[in-house]
């Protein structure tokens, strides 16, 4: 069964702040994870590592460089737990 | 054209006796021990079940995140650095003229050991893309290059247990040769971990009083059975004379000269003609303009270990003739355990410390005095050094047969 976008995006929002020290407050769908969260390329591994951990999920390497907004993250995520 | 002089304007230290230098230097003086028995489970598995932990956990100290993105050693960086820059006045400078060379003897080792266990448990997949940031022995220096952006160079000696001084030197070198105006430099360590214990306790090179930690450490003493690990960080603010009077800048001392050797003997133990030894001391203090006359004190090596401390006491007693009964003597890792690579760094700090003081801190644990030892050792209580101008040596050793000799010059 595929998560809700909601669910995710709740998420997402609490594997930022304990990765990276981000607000989850400041967490939203429109961010840019490089230019508004200040999430490095190394931080981005431990998001992505924590995120298919907590999701169940897969996220290829290859894919990761298209996550460049949280939106784009949300939606891979709820897309492959389909 | 008149030669560059390096002087001190910020010192910062967490340490086995304090969260910073002030805390420190009156714990040393008051003489006291920061060895303590392990809490943790692996001390069982190991033959020796005690250290000097630092005082204050960097999570007193450190924000969360950050603390998750450094190893301990690189922690220990970052608190004693931050401490030392604000203690220079948090100078402002071209970042092209400042510079950053922090050592460390083992670096992150901790980190690889933990990374390696999540390797063999969890699989290549959890490896911490931190990894190696954290394990790089350059880590602490390129933190604190990072955070202050420092851009005349960041370096990273590494000479085991002399890792500390000789970045001192080549920070005083930096500034001398006008690569810099400033630099930050120093040492730490963080290897309080079973393996490197184990490993220590392997060359046996550790004391095993497990039954009186706070009186392991006896440097000098003539039970004395080997060293006490230590973990920390010491860093100061090296500055170009000129340039911190012109910012009216707080100085502490100069840094007056450096003197280094190879001893070509052994790759652990130490020569017993301290023929190297002997050559770093002379070279330091022509590198210093100053004679065996204008040393009045002496921030010893001295470890603890049975054949290291005697050793060293007669390359001294050698290199500084009938001069040396003028040489208060002091070991403080009698009270700090030893911190390898930050170990010339914190000795460093306490040498400024006793120059601004005019006061020897003690060495503590010795019951009974090995007669081999011919200098004049402080023992017990700190002890008041004469007015005037004076001069320190710090020297440090490390396993491989590095010498390192630094010379510190009141003003």
């Amino acid at each position: 069964m595929a998560l809700a976008q909601a669910d995710v995006l709740a998420g997402l929002k609490e594997i930022v702040e304990e990765v990276a020290g981000i607000p989850a407050a400041s967490v939203e769908m429109d961010k840019n994870f490089t230019d508004d969260l200040d999430v490095d390329s190394l931080s981005m591994v431990e998001v992505v590592v924590a995120a298919e951990e907590r999701f169940g999920v897969k996220i290829p390497d290859e894919s990761v460089t298209d996550l460049v907004t949280v939106a784009d993250a949300v939606n891979f995520i709820v897309n492959a737990s389909k | 054209m008149t030669r560059r002089r390096v002087v001190v304007t910020g010192l910062g230290a967490t340490t086995p006796l304090g969260g910073d230098v002030t805390t420190t230097w009156a714990g040393l003086l008051a003489g006291k021990s920061g060895v303590r028995s392990l809490t943790e489970d692996w001390a069982q598995t190991i033959p020796v079940t005690f250290a000097a932990r630092v005082a204050v956990e960097p999570a007193e100290q450190m924000e969360r995140v950050e603390l998750r993105r450094l190893d301990r050693s690189e922690q220990f960086g970052m608190i004693a650095s931050r401490e030392a820059w604000k203690d220079a006045g948090s100078p402002e400078i071209d970042r092209e003229r400042l510079g950053v060379v922090v050592a460390s003897g083992i670096g992150g080792v901790t980190t690889l050991l933990e990374q390696y266990d999540i390797l063999n448990t969890k699989g290549a997949r959890l490896v911490s893309p931190h990894t190696v940031p954290m394990l790089m022995p350059n880590g602490p220096a390129a933190n604190i290059g990072l955070e202050l952006k420092a851009q005349a160079g960041i370096h990273t000696p590494v000479s085991a247990c002399a890792s500390g001084a000789e970045a001192i030197g080549y920070a005083f070198e930096m500034i001398r040769n006008n690569r810099a105006d400033i630099v930050v430099t120093g040492g730490v360590e963080a290897a309080c971990h079973a393996l490197p214990m184990a490993a220590f306790a392997a060359m046996k090179a550790l004391s095993t009083r497990n039954d009186d930690p706070a009186r392991a450490s006896r440097p000098y003493d003539l039970n004395r059975d080997g060293f006490v690990l230590g973990e920390g960080g010491a860093i100061l603010v090296l500055e170009e004379f000129e340039h911190a009077k012109a910012r009216g800048a707080t100085i502490y001392c100069e840094i007056a000269g450096q003197g280094l050797s190879s001893d070509g003997y052994h790759i652990a133990a130490p020569d017993p003609s301290g023929a190297g030894v002997q050559r770093a001391v002379k070279f330091a203090l022509r590198d210093a303009e100053l004679t065996t006359a204008d040393i009045v004190h002496l921030n010893a090596h001295a470890t603890s270990t049975p054949a290291g401390d005697v050793a060293e006491a007669n390359a001294l007693r050698a290199a500084l003739g009938n001069d040396a009964d003028h040489v208060a003597v002091s070991a403080t890792k009698s009270m700090t355990g030893h911190l390898l690579g930050g170990a010339g760094a914190i000795e460093s700090v306490f040498i400024v410390k006793t120059l601004q003081d005019r006061m020897a801190p003690p060495t503590i644990n010795i019951d009974e005095l090995d007669p081999a030892v011919t200098v004049d050792v402080v023992r017990d209580k700190p002890r008041a050094l004469p007015a005037g101008d004076i001069a320190a040596l710090n020297d440090s050793f490390g396993f491989g047969g590095h010498n390192v000799v630094l010379v510190f010059k009141s003003l």
